[in-house]
């Protein structure tokens, strides 16, 4: 009971947020860690909770976003589309990723994500014929508010929270947590595994498909060196899951805030109050941030929570 | 009626031949014990079973079925349940959810995959400790949970490997009791097994294999007295008569 009060209250800051702060640069803030809590759910089944650790997560966001410039910029065709037909060839895209580095397990299988995330950047830049290479595609935006984008990526991102938690609570999760904890001992168990990991690929690239889609639509521009950014995109995805909580449904939204509040907060030199030079300083502190996570957080945010209580805010019995 | 049939089986790992033309059949309803020193080859042929690891050449045959080569999860499904030498619990789910897990292989909703599991742990006597983490039991559970993650499946041959292993009397008497419950529910039991103790009492016939290949099979006295068995077991000065 308390839950739900508690997510009815959140509900309701989420959805009167951008009526009661009207400042367009802080509305910009929660639109993009929103579009995280969306890419690192979808990171999260995957990786959290199958155990498969992608580092090549830009690749599903990356041909969203281009399926949704390219049917706007070369068949004239709303970009929107591109949220739709975005996640299902991020999905097809995914299936075949799937088959070749399915065979691969553990920080192979991360190499090899990591290996496509960089190879459909690669293709994006030079097949300038169907992406324009680095000159990126540019829309029209369809909204000069920010409100109608601020709704959209948050019914997306509460679409995608709870799709997870449905599928988490259902026999898939109990399928998916048994490969990640022993992919052998599952399959002699009668689980067939490379069915589920594909499963599980194939939600968490059609999410992030779509977030993909959402970006073109909400930028207006894009190209190959931001979407299918192993830095931007790929790694912030698992930075995110990290910080927040692996393996938890609400610690990648947990995450996203972070993440996104502590990049803006550097790369802003703490809003302009911090000497210039500390706005190059997000990559160190992101490194940092990781390091201590590791060490005294291994559950993220969340999944640690009560170890937190007990630490610093003295309350809890230690069990 | 065999109810499993392994003909011929040979596995090589490159140039080493783990398993050499080994053929024996299990008939349903029986407990069949295997036995051999450590490195013989038992582990791989069970793994040969199960298509965990491929199979260089021969045929497994289950209920008349050439089952060689069959995914691992197949081979689940059709009956074969297996238990790992080295245990595997799923460390950070609970007893409860590991049992559950499996028992989806033959429960279609969550609700019936519990409620079997439940039964299943009661059977195994693990009911107690069902919300405790998998990582959190002592080598005596955890090998039940193994156990009873393979029981859950519904299988009617079971591959025991090792269960028995590191456990101390009391725990023994207690597994040795699980494996005949076991056999009285009607499962086939072909059981790997070092303790002397546990595989002479309970199993109807033995057959004994040393380097991969089978050096004796038959009653577990008749495999007692088998020479190339007290040899390979407990060296030669044993065989040809001498004693301390």
């Amino acid at each position: 009971m308390k839950k739900n009060i508690q997510y009815i209250f959140a509900g309701i800051l989420f959805l009167g947020f951008p009526l009661v702060v009207r400042s367009d640069y802080y509305q910009h803030l929660m639109i993009l860690a929103l579009l995280w809590v969306i890419i690192g759910s979808a990171w999260n089944l995957l990786a959290g909770y199958t155990g498969q650790v992608s580092f090549g997560h830009a690749m599903f966001f990356g041909i969203g976003a281009y399926t949704a410039g390219i049917l706007a910029a070369k068949f004239q065709v709303s970009a929107w589309w591109g949220m739709l037909f975005g996640g299902f060839l991020a999905m097809l895209i995914g299936l075949f990723v799937g088959w070749v580095c399915f065979r691969l397990r553990g920080p192979y299988f991360a190499l090899a994500t990591l290996a496509g995330g960089e190879i459909f950047r690669l293709v994006a830049t030079n097949w300038e014929s169907l992406t324009e290479g680095m000159v990126g595609i540019l829309i029209i935006q369809s909204f000069r508010s920010k409100l109608p984008y601020y709704y959209i990526v948050l019914a997306l991102a509460f679409l995608c929270v709870y799709v997870i938690h449905l599928v988490m609570k259902s026999k898939w999760g109990y399928y998916f947590v048994s490969i990640r904890e022993d992919q052998d001992a599952a399959e002699s168990l009668g689980i067939n595994t490379t069915l589920y990991k594909n499963i599980s690929l194939l939600v968490s690239s059609f999410f992030t498909g779509m977030a993909g889609a959402f970006y073109m639509n909400y930028m207006a521009f894009i190209d190959p060196h931001v979407v299918f950014s192993l830095h931007y995109i790929s790694i912030m995805a698992i930075l995110v899951g990290i910080v927040g909580g692996v393996a938890t449904i609400t610690g990648p939204a947990v995450g996203a805030f972070i993440m996104v509040g502590l990049q803006e907060t550097f790369r802003s030199a703490f809003f302009g109050l911090a000497p210039q030079w500390t706005s190059q300083a997000h990559a160190l502190v992101f490194g940092l941030l990781v390091i201590f996570v590791i060490l005294f957080l291994p559950n993220g945010l969340v999944g640690d929570w009560l170890k937190i209580k007990r630490n610093i805010f003295r309350m809890g019995v230690s069990r | 009626m065999a109810i499993l049939e392994v003909k011929n089986l040979t596995k090589n790992f490159g140039g080493l031949r783990a398993v050499d033309n080994v053929t024996f059949r299990v008939g349903q309803g029986e407990i069949f014990g295997l036995i051999g020193p450590n490195g013989s080859g038992k582990t791989t042929i069970f793994n040969c079973i199960n298509n965990y690891y491929p199979i260089t050449s021969g045929n497994v045959i289950f209920k008349g079925k050439d089952i060689t080569g069959w995914k691992t999860h197949k081979v689940c499904h059709l009956g074969i349940g297996r238990t790992f030498q080295v245990v595997k619990p799923l460390a950070r789910m609970t007893v409860l959810d590991n049992v559950t897990a499996s028992a989806f292989c033959r429960s279609g909703t969550i609700r019936e995959a519990q409620s079997e599991a439940m039964k299943v742990l009661d059977f195994c006597s693990l009911l107690d400790q069902k919300d405790k983490l998998a990582k959190s039991l002592p080598v005596g559970g955890r090998k039940r949970l193994e156990i009873a993650r393979a029981l859950a499946t519904k299988p009617e041959l079971i591959l025991l490997d090792e269960t028995a292993a590191g456990l101390n009397p009391s725990e023994l008497t207690g597994a040795i009791d699980l494996i005949k419950k076991i056999r009285d529910k009607g499962i086939t039991v072909l059981i790997v097994e070092h303790i002397m103790k546990v595989i002479m009492t309970i199993s109807d016939r033995i057959h004994a294999i040393n380097f991969g290949q089978t050096i004796a099979e038959g009653t577990p006295s008749e495999v007692a007295n088998n020479p190339g068995v007290i040899k390979a077991y407990l060296g030669e000065a044993y065989a040809q008569g001498e004693r301390y």
